[in-house]
């Protein structure tokens, strides 16, 4: 077998299945390749050893029914793992051993999954550009010194550079998609309530959605079929017929209504962008789709929204973290120095400022103003959605509005860092499925990608459009090993 | 609007975070930015717009108030911060 770790997951699980391949050789493969990008700061935690011994019981009793046999898998460490230390990028949560698993990791172990480690991401996944964890930035494998995005950089730059057959990730706002579309690999928000939120460290939990991230739309096919579920654990999650997203993946979709937003031409947008999208309608029309102009009239008002809706949130949960039951713990001379001590030094910046923004917007005085201000338009933003829908089947945008950037470049303004979610915020807030699939480079060699959202429940239908597109674009990533 | 360095104070103090007078500085520079950039908002009338509180449109539901994780105690204490294998151990409360 030439190389293991190029190869796609579907390959990998096909080789195992016809045992051209054990499990033991391909985690050993993606172990040896690990251990010689330590360059790339993936990991928060590496599992190997135990990796390789629950690879070598599968191997001794394998069973070729199961949808991940014997696949090791590295998970972004927002993903409480029974008895492996769970971080969320954070030094609050630095000495933290969970001793329950979360609901869409124990999904992948029961399909025969095998727990690699945990990838670096920004701190309690709020970040842009993997430059807020704890553990220090993530370089991008596409370049040198770049970002990988984020939050979920270590996931992007682990699948991108081989690290790890496939991932999960979580996206708030962009957490999934924004890093896939810097990496050149693909990345899918499920519905919200698709996947359970229940073992996963909570960000903004109306929000919040796990999702797979791949080197291809088939691979996040399969990956989804495993994670996503119902889930009495968690209360928002919803009760609907799944489909059997890969074995049902089709390039058929002649006649779909695919509508184009206007209101995603935004100001400033490069050139690049413009044409990427452009080609990609072209594409979409080759696939035998047919393409609609529409107007999401409140898209500007989405970035405000989310910048009142999350932190607020943010600051409801990250409220436990006190230092009392589990956790880093600053010494006070009383209990509310504690207190003070624990936060101030066990959060990073971004971290405070976001929970210092919650804390103003549902302060007395204030609520009506900003957060109950920002609920009503949110309502408009998801209407703007329901409306579309009525026209088309989905909708085709850019990713994001630039290619990676490098580090430090965004770091001491907020705002602009902010601004990279421009174009995936509003799915958070409408809390509908959405995929970014890897769609060209730009004249740097860096990767841009374009990013298909579905009605409510619709993977399926967003997974065939982008699995028709991705034959269509062909898209070959440029990564020379660097690093090594 | 702007936010005054005391306001941001009072907050870190509602945050339970603790900052000196340079973060507190910084932290009313980059407040007022994001602030900025969040008011547009204003322009929109949300008179008759209903509040958006759930995207998932479902119903809570009820379930048997059931033990389903017996004898944790050990594994509960295990993360505390606090070397006491008993309890959760805190500053002294009460004088």
């Amino acid at each position: 077998m030439s190389n293991i770790t190029n190869q796609t997951l579907s390959e990998i699980i096909n080789n195992i299945k016809s045992k051209k391949l054990s499990s033991q050789e391909v985690t050993k493969a993606f172990i040896e390749r690990s251990e010689k990008s330590k360059k790339l700061n993936v990991y928060v935690t590496e599992n190997f050893t135990s990796a390789i011994n629950q690879a070598k019981k599968f191997d001794e009793k394998p069973n070729y029914e199961l949808k991940l046999p014997g696949i090791p898998i590295a998970v972004k460490d927002l993903f409480c793992t029974n008895g492996v230390k769970t971080t969320a990028g954070s030094k609050i949560l630095n000495n933290f051993i969970p001793n329950y698993e979360s609901t869409v990791t124990q999904n992948i172990w029961d399909q025969g999954g095998i727990l690699l480690g945990k990838l670096n991401c920004d701190e309690f996944a709020m970040g842009s550009s993997n430059e807020t964890s704890f553990f220090g930035n993530v370089q991008n494998p596409i370049g040198e010194n770049l970002v990988p995005g984020g939050s979920s950089g270590g996931s992007s730059s682990a699948v991108a550079a081989n690290l790890t057959p496939v991932t999960i990730g979580t996206d708030t706002g962009g957490s999934i998609r924004q890093p896939a579309s810097f990496t050149g690999t693909v990345g899918l928000k499920p519905t919200y309530g698709s996947c359970s939120r229940y073992g996963i460290v909570a960000f903004a939990s109306s929000l919040d959605q796990a999702g797979p991230m791949s080197k291809n739309v088939k691979d996040a096919a399969i990956l989804l079929e495993v994670i996503s579920s119902f889930d009495q654990k968690d209360s928002t999650s919803i009760d609907f017929k799944r489909n059997k997203y890969s074995e049902e993946l089709t390039t058929k979709i002649k006649g779909k209504k695919i509508g184009i937003p206007k209101e995603y031409r935004v100001e400033g947008m490069s050139e690049e962008i413009e044409n990427l999208w452009k080609k990609g309608i072209e594409h979409a029309k080759e696939c035998g789709a047919e393409v609609i102009d529409i107007s999401l009239p409140y898209t500007n008002y989405a970035l405000p929204t989310y910048y009142i809706v999350a932190p607020a949130e943010a600051s409801s949960n990250l409220a436990r973290y006190d230092g009392v039951k589990y956790g880093f713990r600053s010494p006070g001379k009383n209990l509310i120095d504690m207190y003070e001590k624990t936060r101030s030094e066990g959060f990073g910046e971004e971290v405070k400022r976001r929970i210092m923004i919650g804390t103003y917007v549902l302060s007395s005085g204030y609520y009506d103003a900003y957060y109950l201000k920002a609920q009503k338009v949110r309502q408009l933003i998801k209407k703007d959605f329901d409306d579309a829908y009525k026209k088309v089947d989905a909708i085709l945008t850019p990713s994001t509005p630039s290619s990676a950037f490098k580090i430090g470049e965004k770091k001491d303004d907020p705002v602009s860092m902010y601004l990279n979610d421009i174009f995936t915020v509003p799915v958070n807030l409408a809390g509908l499925p959405a995929i970014s699939i890897p769609a060209g480079l730009d004249k740097q060699g860096y990767p841009l990608g374009l990013q298909i959202i579905g009605k409510p429940f619709d993977e399926q239908n967003i997974l065939n459009i982008a699995y028709s597109m991705e034959e269509k674009i062909n898209f070959k990533n440029k990564i020379l090993d660097w690093w090594i | 609007m702007t936010i005054d360095l005391k306001t941001v104070k009072h907050i870190s103090k509602l945050a339970r975070i603790s900052v000196d007078e340079e973060k507190a500085n910084k932290l009313t520079s980059d407040l007022n930015s994001i602030f900025d950039f969040i008011e547009k908002l204003n322009e929109l009338k949300t008179e008759n717009v209903e509040p958006l509180t759930s995207i998932a449109e479902t119903t809570l539901r009820f379930r048997e108030d059931e033990i389903k994780s017996e004898n944790i105690r050990e594994e509960i204490l295990k993360n505390s911060p606090d070397e006491n294998k008993d309890f959760f151990v805190v500053p002294k409360v009460v004088e």
